[in-house]
């Protein structure tokens, strides 16, 4: 089952880009649609922050990812580049850890 | 505003200078294939499926997103839905590089799948649709190596490593999300199609700087919505407060609202439909918002 969630997420992906090259401009250019080209994916990746960081299977937890995200929150304000906003967070999740054991 | 093939208003630039803002942007991105190989080999996926998303998804975020939610035991349609929404902005990149670029048929199938953050970035910034596609191409390239050979080796070291939870691999995530997020948040909202594409929708937020801020500084800055004063009903206040705020920050207003429904559900719903639940806000913002602006503006001429 994972093989079929990556064979539909690399098609779905390669079509969407394919689509965008492909179509007439007046399709996609409508200022509505547009602005919920740009909204949907904010959409999805607050909730993904929210569900990897607060989810545990189907219940709610405050745990060390918190900290790690909160780490990284404040290395993105500092402008950290990206590969250590995510190392810090990595770091701080597993201190955090194994503090609390 | 529409798009032109000739970026009008931009300085002509040296190839050498495309080649080299082009390739830092690609070998600096690249690299961050090591946090996918990393956390995808955390979630669970072996090192061959990870290298297949990288080589045939090819598009970070929805990458991130699905392992994410595969290695949270989620449904697997739910999962694939949730990293197909994420990578529905790729299409309007492609909608304005087929313009920048005038590729001829036979090209398209081979570009598309470089049709991503970072080549849009770099090839929107371009003066001249020569210069926009070497930089997409060199873009393209060494972006495209570097994410895949990395991700190779990220998946190697991770599986190495052991357990990923002691090591606190489970947190690069939503460390990847939210530095895809802030900049998002950060634009303001507007009405206009924009000249550039949604900025910094990529982990490029620093070596991607200039062409997006160039992209920012393009837009019109339209003026706040007039908002008269009234002595009217509670409601009516309420309303009027509302409606800027609303509509200034509808980017700022869809995360709160996508967050509150995603988490709001988790106990009633299987892991991977939370997100799909949550995509729901941004719809419901802006029909909020766009009915909230009419109705003040009714009100307005009372």
């Amino acid at each position: 089952m994972i093989w079929v969630a990556i064979v539909v997420t690399a098609a779905g992906c390669y079509a969407v880009k394919l689509l965008g090259l492909s179509v007439p401009a007046a399709v996609l250019e409508r200022p509505l649609v547009r602005r919920l080209a740009a909204l949907v994916p904010i959409a999805a990746l607050a909730a993904l922050i929210a569900l990897q960081t607060f989810a545990d299977g189907r219940s709610l937890v405050v745990d060390a990812r918190a900290a790690g995200l909160a780490a990284a929150a404040v290395a993105l304000l500092l402008r950290a580049p990206f590969l250590v906003i995510v190392a810090v967070a990595v770091v701080v999740t597993a201190a955090v850890r194994a503090l609390t054991g | 505003m529409t798009t032109t093939p000739v970026q009008a208003g931009l300085p002509p630039k040296p190839r050498a200078a495309v080649v080299r803002d082009a390739l830092g942007v690609g070998t600096a991105v690249g690299l961050s294939g090591f946090a996918f190989g990393v956390t995808s080999a955390g979630a669970g996926m072996t090192v061959v499926q990870t290298c297949v998303l990288s080589l045939f998804v090819f598009t970070g975020a929805s990458q991130f997103a699905l392992v994410g939610a595969l290695g949270s035991g989620g449904n697997p349609l739910a999962a694939a839905a949730g990293a197909l929404l994420l990578g529905v902005r790729n299409a309007f990149y492609g909608l304005r590089l087929s313009q920048l670029l005038g590729l001829p048929a036979a090209v398209r199938p081979v570009a598309a799948q470089w049709v991503i953050d970072e080549t849009s970035a770099v090839a929107l910034a371009q003066p001249d649709r020569r210069l926009a596609r070497l930089g997409f191409t060199v873009t393209g390239v060494s972006l495209y190596a570097g994410w895949n050979i990395t991700t190779f080796l990220g998946a190697l070291g991770a599986s190495a490593l052991g357990d990923p939870a002691a090591w606190g691999l489970d947190a690069a995530g939503p460390a990847v999300f939210l530095a895809l997020l802030l900049p998002m948040l950060r634009a303001r909202s507007s009405p206009a199609p924009a000249a550039a594409p949604a900025p910094a929708a990529s982990p490029a937020a620093a070596p991607a700087a200039s062409p997006e801020s160039a992209g920012d500084a393009a837009r019109p800055h339209a003026a706040p919505p007039g908002t008269p004063p009234g002595r009217g009903p509670l409601l009516r206040v309420l309303v009027r407060a509302l409606v800027p705020a609303l509509v200034r920050r509808e980017e700022a207003t869809v995360a709160a609202l996508a967050v509150v429904l995603a988490l709001a559900c988790v106990p009633f719903v299987p892991a991977g439909v939370p997100v799909l639940v949550a995509v729901l806000a941004a719809p419901a913002v802006l029909a909020a918002s766009r009915l909230l602006a009419r109705r003040s503006h009714r009100g307005g001429r009372r």
